[in-house]
């Protein structure tokens, strides 16, 4: 099939369909304070942590690395020496099954012919009447492997890439593209960065989102070749200097990489070809930012390999790994960068990454072990995105959902997840833009673009449901967290000081000042001032699990304290 | 002669207008029904709670006098001397001498005392027994939501969905304190806001930031909690009504008058909160409840002394603000204390206990007879309950809210029986400069009878009676008003509930909130 206008692939009620599945609109979030404050100089470096290493130290390790701390993650990595520890928390787990068909619905006959209930839909061909539900499935399973990650970096690495390297599942609306765009990204999550890129080039996803495809020597299209450079390798630090020309000549480097057509609608692999037809032959000159590179232009099949030079020629480029550190830093450990952090920090990782060839997994290592990492000014410094703040209370408050397997239990779950976050600013495979989420790029503000005074007060309202009338997953089933299944695996439940220090390290991302853990501590001893009266609260119930009346003392002092310990402000810090 | 006269002239210029006042009496739009409503919300009633947290030992609060003896010989270690008492007149209990104040209310017939207060099979576990009271369950019944929290529920089903609304925009009921407790907890969603400390509300009215570490963390934490104050669904007519009021009376440096303080402060300065809960904590007095070398100090006569200055206070500052017809204070306690004392100066969870009711339109007094003191009582002696705190509860929600009948059984969950706390407030009302507002109508609650008394006005005005909804309940007729006059009002068949009476001409339009 011959597809000169590839956004033609759309169904004639595209803009219909999105309405009907995109149960949020895309909601732009506008920071409120746009003053920056520079933070005082931190002089630890990437030398590694030789300092203590005990419950605050995991944590903070783990709350970067994962969406959400769980007792059991504690308890595991409390078994670990340090550097187990950082090995454990970068280990590269087997790959999550894939989304299925969750989507049929015999009560309304809409029944995927092609895809059986609880089968993968990723191998079948596009079909325009559930391409809607497959996005929505995908978007489902990305929000689960999220939730149920192990206490490893995994997730959140693929998510980095996906914010770093984003395309549009409801843009590029061909779900099963948008599936092997993400399994691209967890493939080379840990692996080297310039094959990652290498295959984002051609990622069938991204040749339709950011129109490779149809970048030919008759239509040249810039739009790829301009952010292979601006946002995905080089960036636009101060000495970015590469030139109008450089993206004009990349463009060209990339024309004739399209789609093989004949199988774009059929089952299986959608392939990506090199058309030497569609590629423009003459010699691509780039600038002194490039020392002047030559890549010579090629008019057979040969001209397949431009690329590879290409991305020499980026990777040559001291910026790419400086540009990328950058990004590593600002997601991982906090968003500012001044002279002394790019001293101490930026530039010797960026040492790390080339004389590594590019592999990801020494940076990782580096920058996670480092005795900057750790440094106390880092702890606790970053406001929660979405995923940190809603994936994190699910993990942390052990939530059971609806506890089924069926996929369309998973599905109704994971939806009222997707459509909570959407609602805060982040709908996951959406990002606003190709640059991926404000939160991680815009100055001054980063992460203070996830607060405004609608999503603090949803937040609010958020941990409030999950405390008392549950959290809303469909007409129904609003399910609240059992906070006594919750203490049972704390240390001590019984001491209310300790009780609520462990709370507190779980959920906090810095531990309340003395004025707040007081407010804590008299609202869980309803105002007594002896401590016995929780202790025995709470032993008489692990003695008498059945009674209901100590069941409800216990609840009705837990439910206040843990509706104020969750909206307080330290809750939105990790 | 009561007192409640002792600062209206020298301060009544300082009193701040309410929404009437700055809205000015006259209507700028005529048809905006809704606006009519909530000018006559100014006048809605308030239950203020002072929960004593711990176990108030009552016997030691309201002493009864005809059994001295018996207290001296069962409870030695804690029992007042004789002579120290504040006997109150026209009845056969005294005040700790640390109630100077109450007793003047007492005097004054602005404090209503409730004898032995409870509830069968009393539960000895703080956390259970303020659960119960709270939850107005039966003591082996689980319920987890607050009495206030289901009447809420009642009057605003759709709450939190829907408000704040215009009808609504305050908060349903404001708690101070450390946390949400139990009280306004409804069925789903809890009911009220809460200002965790009072320096927490001076934070949110005066934009003072809390304390933030200086680290990085520390900034963040300052932006979250900037935002937070500002996305505050309250927080904006909070702060407004709290701007308001530029001047209070003296409040003694205590935790208890701080929150009194800010209480009447927020009705002072129009809310229409109907609700507020308060909390002095230390009730617990198991051992030093007492000085050994006198039984007039000690820990309980702090906490009383703290109790009776802290309501004195905002008693004066009611009048101050002009606000003191429409305030009800209550005080409750999980439970009293055990009969026989500690050797320890002190004494064990007990069962009923006396509550106290106090503000202008309480019908002073006492209620109920004193409890029996067994000479031989032992240590598994408590007293008995005489008045259900369910029936309490009842009364207070019917007389001074005007909950119906429907509201009193689906809050409580069952009928009790009234006792008399509110007196007729016809007397305050018909003594005032009576047409303040141009509109007077009494008594209020009505009760058969009623006169409507218009003034200020020289038009033909059309007379009707609402619903809280606005509908139409009765017309009234037209008349002709030259200066003043009054109109009878027969309210005999007028089923229980709120109502407005409106008052509407070419030149008027006057509403006023009527309760039966």
């Amino acid at each position: 099939m011959n597809n000169p206008n590839l956004k033609s692939y759309h169904p004639k009620n595209y803009k219909e369909l999105l309405k009907k599945y995109r149960k949020v609109a895309e909601v732009v979030l506008d920071p409120i304070d746009k003053t920056s404050r520079k933070r005082k100089a931190v002089a630890t470096g990437l030398e590694t942590y030789s300092g203590p290493w005990g419950d605050e130290e995991i944590m903070h390790l783990l709350k970067r690395c994962t969406f959400g701390v769980r007792k059991s993650d504690l308890q595991q990595y409390r078994e670990l020496s340090f550097a187990e520890a950082i090995t454990a928390a970068l280990t590269q787990g087997s790959p999550p099954s894939p989304p299925v068909n969750d989507y049929n619905n015999a009560a309304e006959s809409f029944i995927d012919p092609d895809v059986p209930y609880g089968e993968t839909w990723i191998d079948a061909a596009r079909n325009d009447t559930f391409t809607g539900e497959r996005v929505v499935s995908l978007k489902n399973w990305l929000i689960q492997n999220m939730v149920t990650q192990p206490a490893t970096i995994e997730e959140k690495m693929v998510f980095f890439w996906h914010n770093l390297l984003p395309t549009k599942a409801w843009d590029v609306f061909f779900p099963k593209l948008s599936y092997r765009y993400f399994e691209m990204l967890r493939r080379n999550a840990f692996g080297n960065f310039k094959t990652m890129i290498r295959e984002l080039t051609l990622d069938p996803a991204m040749l339709l989102f950011l129109n490779g495809a149809s970048n030919n020597k008759d239509a040249p299209d810039e739009n790829y070749g301009r952010e292979l450079q601006e946002l995905f390798c080089i960036g636009k630090g101060p000495n970015a200097q590469f030139t109008e020309g450089d993206v004009q000549a990349a463009a060209r480097v990339l024309t004739g990489w399209t789609f093989d057509w004949d199988s774009w609608d059929k089952d299986g692999v959608v392939n990506v070809v090199f058309n030497k037809w569609l590629h423009e032959t003459s010699d691509k000159q780039f600038s002194s930012f490039y020392g002047n590179r030559l890549i010579q232009g090629r008019s057979d099949e040969t001209g397949a390999e431009e690329l590879n030079e290409l991305l020499d020629m980026i990777f040559d480029n001291d910026e790419t790994a400086l540009f990328i550190c950058r990004r590593f830093y600002s997601y991982f450990v906090y968003h500012e960068i001044d002279e002394t952090t790019e001293a101490n920090v930026i530039v010797p990782l960026a040492e790390v990454f080339r004389n590594n060839d590019y592999e990801i997994a020494p940076v990782i290592e580096a920058l996670f072990s480092s005795a900057h990492f750790f440094d106390q000014a880092n702890r606790g410094a970053m406001i929660k995105s979405p995923t940190e703040f809603l994936f994190g209370m699910w993990r942390t408050l052990q939530m059971t959902g609806l506890d089924s397997t069926d996929p369309a239990d998973l599905k109704d779950q994971n939806s009222s997840l997707l459509w909570r976050m959407a609602g805060e600013g982040l709908e996951i495979a959406d990002p606003p833009s190709v640059s991926g989420w404000p939160a991680y790029y815009q100055a001054p503000s980063f992460d203070k673009y996830w607060i405004t005074t609608d999503t603090i007060s949803n937040r609010g309202l958020t941990t409030d449901s999950m405390i008392y009338w549950g959290f809303w997953i469909r007409s129904g089933s609003q399910i609240p967290i059992d906070l006594i299944e919750l203490l049972k695996e704390f240390d001590t439940p019984e001491d209310p000081n300790l009780m609520l220090e462990e709370a507190s390290l779980l959920i906090h991302g810095i531990p309340p000042s003395e004025v707040e853990f007081a407010e804590l501590k008299a609202i869980l001893l309803s105002g007594q001032e002896n401590d016995t009266y929780w202790n025995s609260a709470w032993l008489s119930l692990m003695n008498d699990p059945e009674n209901t009346e100590y069941r409800l003392v216990v609840e009705n002092r837990l439910k206040p304290t843990f509706q104020r310990l969750l909206q307080l402000g330290e809750t939105n810090l990790f | 002669m009561k007192r409640r006269s002792f600062l209206r002239h020298t301060m009544h210029s300082l009193a701040v207008p309410g929404v009437l006042g700055t809205m000015g009496f006259r209507m700028p739009r005529a048809s905006s029904l809704s606006s009519l409503l909530r000018m006559a919300a100014d006048t809605d009633r308030v239950l203020v709670m002072i929960y004593l947290d711990g176990g108030n030992d009552g016997l030691n609060t309201v002493i009864p006098l005809d059994q001295l003896s018996a207290l001296n010989s069962v409870r030695p270690h804690v029992v007042l001397p004789d002579d120290s008492m504040l006997g109150l007149s026209q009845s056969e209990v005294a005040l700790h001498p640390s109630l100077s104040g109450l007793k003047s209310l007492y005097d004054e017939g602005r404090l209503r005392v409730i004898q032995n207060v409870g509830y069968p099979q009393q539960n000895y576990s703080h956390f259970r027994s303020t659960d119960i009271w709270m939850s107005a369950s039966d003591s082996n019944e689980l319920v987890n939501s607050g009495w206030p929290g289901r009447y809420l529920n009642e009057i605003y089903p759709d709450y939190p969905e829907s408000y704040p609304s215009e009808e609504m925009p305050d908060p349903l009921s404001i708690e101070i304190g450390y946390g949400s407790s139990l009280l306004f907890q409804g069925p789903a969603a809890s009911m009220g806001m809460v200002i965790n400390n009072t320096d927490g509300f001076y934070g949110l009215i005066d934009d003072q930031e809390e304390e933030a570490p200086d680290t990085p963390a520390g900034e963040k934490l300052k932006y979250l909690r900037l935002i937070a104050r500002q996305a505050h669904l309250y927080g904006d007519v909070v702060k407004t009504a709290a701007k308001k009021v530029k001047s209070q009376a003296d409040y003694p440096q205590t935790s208890l008058a701080d929150q009194l303080k800010i209480v009447s402060r927020l009705i002072a300065g129009g809310l229409r909160t109907p609700l507020y809960l308060v909390r002095l904590g230390g009730f617990d007095t198991h051992d030093a409840q007492v000085e050994a070398s006198d039984h007039t100090t000690g820990e309980h006569a702090e906490l009383l002394e703290t109790l009776n200055d802290a309501i004195m206070a905002f008693m004066a500052d009611l009048e101050m603000q002009g606000t003191e017809d429409k305030v009800v204070g209550m005080t409750f306690s999980e439970f009293g204390r055990r009969i026989v004392s500690n050797a320890s100066l002190g004494t064990d969870h007990g069962a009923a206990a006396p509550m106290f009711f106090f503000g202008n339109a309480v019908k002073g007094g006492v209620l109920g007879e004193n409890p029996i003191i067994p000479p031989n009582a032992n240590y598994d002696n408590n007293l008995e309950w005489k008045y259900d705190f369910r029936q309490i509860y009842a009364s207070i929600l019917s007389q001074w809210l005007g909950a119906s009948d429907s509201q009193l059984q689906a809050t409580l969950f069952d009928g009790f029986d009234q006792v008399e706390i509110i007196g007729a407030s016809e007397p305050f009302l018909a003594n005032k400069e009576p047409l303040e507002k141009g509109l007077l109508v009494y008594p209020n609650p009505l009760n058969g009878q009623a006169t409507i008394r218009i003034g200020q006005t020289h038009e033909t005005v059309s007379i009707d009676v609402t619903d809280m909804q606005g509908r139409l309940v009765k017309h009234l007729g037209q008349t002709q008003i030259h200066g003043q006059e009054e109109i009878r009002w027969d309210t005999q068949n007028l089923p229980k509930g709120k109502y407005f009476v409106m008052v509407r001409g070419n030149m008027t339009k006057r509403v006023f909130a009527v309760m039966k």
